[in-house]
Parts: C-alpha cells; structure tokens; sequence
C-alpha cells in the first residue's frame, strides 16, 4: 500500500491507496467524495473530472499515488455550506440536468473554465466542455446555464 | 504493479535498470491509464517521470532551438512565447489531442512512444525534423523521431531507456510548419488521415520541405518524394497535385470502421495539399516579418 498526502477541497487529507487505485476510486471509497462518477473509465465521458492543481484532468487516467503534494478539488468543494457556487444555481435554474450523472464533472469544468475566462463565447463554452458527454440534455441548458453564471460572476 | 515516482534522472535510470520485470514510464498517464485499466498489460513498475527537474520544462535556446521535456502537458504548449511563432503545426497537432481533461495531462513524447500509426503529435513532430533526446544506464543519445517508430505501439526504444525531451531545431527566416486531419467529427476523435507539412520559402518558392501523414500506414511515414514535388515550385497548381499524388502513393493504410483504403488514400492527398498551402503562407508571412 501507499501512503498518500494531499489537499481535498482545502483540506489535508491522507489515505492508504493499492498502486493500481485510480483518484476516482481513492476519491470515492477511501475518501467518500462520490460526487466524481465513473462513466468510462477511459478519458472519454468527463464524469468524473476533478480539478489538479487548478487543471480539469479525468480522475479515472490519474494514479491516486500521484495525489502526493498536489491539491484535489472536486465538486464538493463547489458551495460554501448551504450557499451553493453560482453554476450550481444556474444548473437548478436552466434545468441543466436530468439524471445528473454528468453533471458533477460539468460543474468543475465549467469552474474551471470561468477562472480562466470569464467571459467565454457559446462555442469556447463547447469545446471546452466537449469532454464532458450528457446523454440526456441535448447540451443546450447545460450551455445556457454556463453563459448564465458567467454573467452573475462577473457582475459580483 | 510497484509505484515509484523518482526526484532524479539517475534514480530512475537505476530503478528501471534492476527491475527484472516489464517497467513502464508515467508522463500524463492518458494512454498508460487506458491500457492498464483494460486489462491490456500490468507492468511490474511503473516509474511516474514528473518529479524529475526538467520534466515538465519548454525551454529555447540563444540560438533558437526549443527542448520541450517530456512531460509537458498539451495545454501549456500554446502558452510558451514564441513556441507557436516558430512550431504553429507542432502546437496545433498537439493542441487537436483530446478534451480540455486531456490536455491537461496528456504530452508529445508521451504520444510519441505510444507510438500509434493515428497519433497527432508524430506526423507534426517527423515534419519538424524533431530529436529526442534519450537517457539510459549508458549514456545518452539522441535520435530522429522517425527512426524510432518501428510498428503500430512499438518504438526501438530500448528497455529502461526514458526519453528526457523533445527537441526542435532553431527555425530559419520563412520558415513554418502545419498540420491537418480528417476526423467525422469537429472534437474527440482518432484521425482517419493527418498530415503536416513543414517548409521554408524563400523569394515566394520552396526551398526545403518535410511531408509527413500519419494514419495511412502501419507507422506515421515521412514522405520524400512529396518534399521533392513541392521544393523549387511557388506552390503552384500543378506542384500540389504532384504533392498530392506523392502522397497518395506513399499510403499503406487498412480498411476499418473509420475509414476505408480507398478514402483514407484520397483524403491524404487532400489533406497534404490543405497544408501545404498553410503552411507555405504561414512561412510567406514569417518571410516578411
Ligand atoms: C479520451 C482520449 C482522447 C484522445 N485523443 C487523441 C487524439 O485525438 N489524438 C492523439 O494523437 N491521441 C489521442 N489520445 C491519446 C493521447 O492522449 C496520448 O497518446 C498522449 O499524447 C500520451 O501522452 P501521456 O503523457 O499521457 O503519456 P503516457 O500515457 O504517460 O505514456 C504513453 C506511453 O509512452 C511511454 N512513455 C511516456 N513517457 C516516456 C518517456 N519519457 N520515456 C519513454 N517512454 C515514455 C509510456 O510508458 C507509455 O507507453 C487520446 C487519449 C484519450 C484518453
Ligand atoms: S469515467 Fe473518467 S472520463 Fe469517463
Ligand atoms: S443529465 Fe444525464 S448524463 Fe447529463
């Protein structure tokens, strides 16, 4: 086993992990973080993106032995207690889920997005999100209510 | 499978040395963690290369020449000053790998030494007339990156040898490179064909040319005879048919649920010609600059 130390959400966090263990895994069952989905498991679907040191990767194409020193955001990380980040509301707002299986990976796409560019055009909205596959949305609210939050968070 | 993330290049070196099993390198893991989660391989080692200094460095040397470590995700690439001036084919086929996710992580060498005939980063990388330089318990050596594909998923690569960088030569005025493929789609896709082509242009005509198409053959191929249908021409009609004709002689590729012979052939052509022209107007505009 190995002895792994890393910042979840802010937090120091260790676990033991098998050198195999993805992060999704690590995440979900060592750390109870289940919010990261498996779709795939293969770089493909999005679900289960976390942010790396501050960069969207696909947590089921990390080793969890990697984590050591890095900082792990994921989507828990997203509201502040009960006050939830403005993607979140806008999600809720634009009806931007349905099954709700991509939408954890989504949302820290989509952050991750905005902290880089604050005002993004629908189409840098879609490529940037072109690995994050919904099979149930049809995409557009999920756009809408990306574009949406941008504008709140600029405005504040 | 072991785990082992070394500090130093000796280190390395060494562990993969006395491992007795398969050992395999960790850059950004995107075709490692592919293969290992489905059941393809398992190495006994697997040696994570980023916390070797360098690793993840993109430097540019007085005299204009590039080393990109090999770790280098794709997404820092098109942020480096300068790099995109000189490799705009080299940042774009890199940049066309993958999600926003996998560019976060994935790297050229990498993509390289997965050697896939489909890969994006080779065909821009074999144009360029890129090295690699190469470590091992010996020494170190470099070596052209199309002398070291060999087969699809095989590079000659020798057992614990690790490649450290990539490396681009310093460019010439009116020079450039670029680098198209055709995929169904406008995202997450494997090239049916690609092509880059890299050129220098002096007085409005060609005067030294590298064609290199990935996807048509069992490893990505350099294609002298196109080079040769293009250098001393102004890029006229008749020197991109002749391009593409040369092109499409060189294809070898199969038949399968992407493409078939016949297309991929046809659209190689195409696509030399797409960037041929791009690149030679790329390399007018930094003739003049
Ligand atoms: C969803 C998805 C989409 C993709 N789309 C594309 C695409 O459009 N076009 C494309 O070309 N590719 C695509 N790929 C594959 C692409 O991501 C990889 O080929 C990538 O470039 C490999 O880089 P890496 O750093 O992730 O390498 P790793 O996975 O870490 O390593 C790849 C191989 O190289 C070896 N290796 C790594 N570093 C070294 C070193 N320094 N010395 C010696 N050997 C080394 C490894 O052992 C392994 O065999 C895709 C992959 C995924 C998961
Ligand atoms: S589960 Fe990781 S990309 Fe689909
Ligand atoms: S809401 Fe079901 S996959 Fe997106």
């Amino acid at each position: 086993m190995i002895h792994v130390k890393m910042k979840v959400n802010g937090d120091p966090t260790e676990f033991l992990c098998d050198p195999r263990e993805t992060m999704l895994d690590a995440l979900r069952d060592r750390l109870n973080l289940t919010g990261a989905k498996e779709g795939c498991g293969t770089g493909d679907c999005g679900a289960c993106s976390i942010l790396l040191d501050g960069n969207v990767v696909c947590s089921c194409l990390v080793l969890a032995a990697e984590g050591q020193d890095r900082e792990i955001e994921t989507v828990e990380g997203m509201a502040a207690g009960e006050d939830l980040h403005p993607l979140q509301r806008k999600f809720l707002e634009h009806a931007a889920l349905q099954c709700g299986v991509c939408t954890p990976g989504i949302l820290v796409a989509a952050k991750a997005l905005l902290e880089r560019v604050p005002d993004p055009t629908e189409s840098e909205i879609r490529y940037w999100l072109a690995g994050n596959l919904c099979r149930c949305t049809g995409y557009d609210k999920i756009v809408h209510a990306v574009a949406d939050a941008a504008i709140e968070m600029r405005s504040t | 499978m072991e785990y082992a993330a070394p500090a130093t290049l000796d280190n390395a070196l060494a562990l993969a040395h006395e491992t007795d099993g398969q050992v395999r390198f960790l850059a950004g893991g995107t075709d490692v963690l592919v293969q290992l989660r489905s059941g393809l391989f398992e190495p006994d080692l697997v040696i994570d290369i980023k916390q070797i200094p360098g690793m993840l460095d993109v430097t540019r040397s007085p005299e204009g020449a590039w080393t990109i470590g090999a770790a280098v995700p794709g997404r820092i690439l098109g942020t480096i000053e300068g790099l995109r001036d000189d490799w705009p084919g080299i940042v774009e086929a890199m940049e066309l790998i993958g999600s926003t996710q996998i560019q976060s992580r994935a790297s050229l060498v990498g993509n390289l030494c997965n050697a896939s005939p489909a890969a994006d980063g080779i065909p821009a990388m074999v144009a360029a007339g890129a090295t690699v330089s190469i470590a091992g318990v010996d020494g170190l050596r470099t070596a052209e990156v199309a002398d070291i594909l060999m087969a699809p998923g095989q590079t000659n690569l020798k057992k614990g040898e690790i490649v450290t960088s990539i490396d681009l030569p310093a460019r010439v005025a009116g020079s450039a490179d670029a680098y198209l493929r055709f995929i169904p789609r406008t995202e997450m896709d494997i090239a049916v064909a690609g092509c880059a082509v890299n050129l220098t242009v002096k007085d409005s005509q060609v005067c030294t040319a590298r064609v290199s198409l990935g996807a048509v053959a069992p490893t990505v191929l350099l294609v002298p005879d196109a080079a040769t249908a293009i250098c001393g021409t102004c890029l006229d009609e008749t020197a991109l048919n002749d391009l593409a004709a040369a092109c499409r002689a060189a294809c070898r590729p199969i038949d399968d649920k992407r493409g078939t012979v016949a297309f991929r052939t046809d659209i190689a052509g195409v696509l030399a010609r797409r960037a041929a022209i791009l690149a030679y107007r790329r390399a007018q505009e930094r003739e003049s600059a």
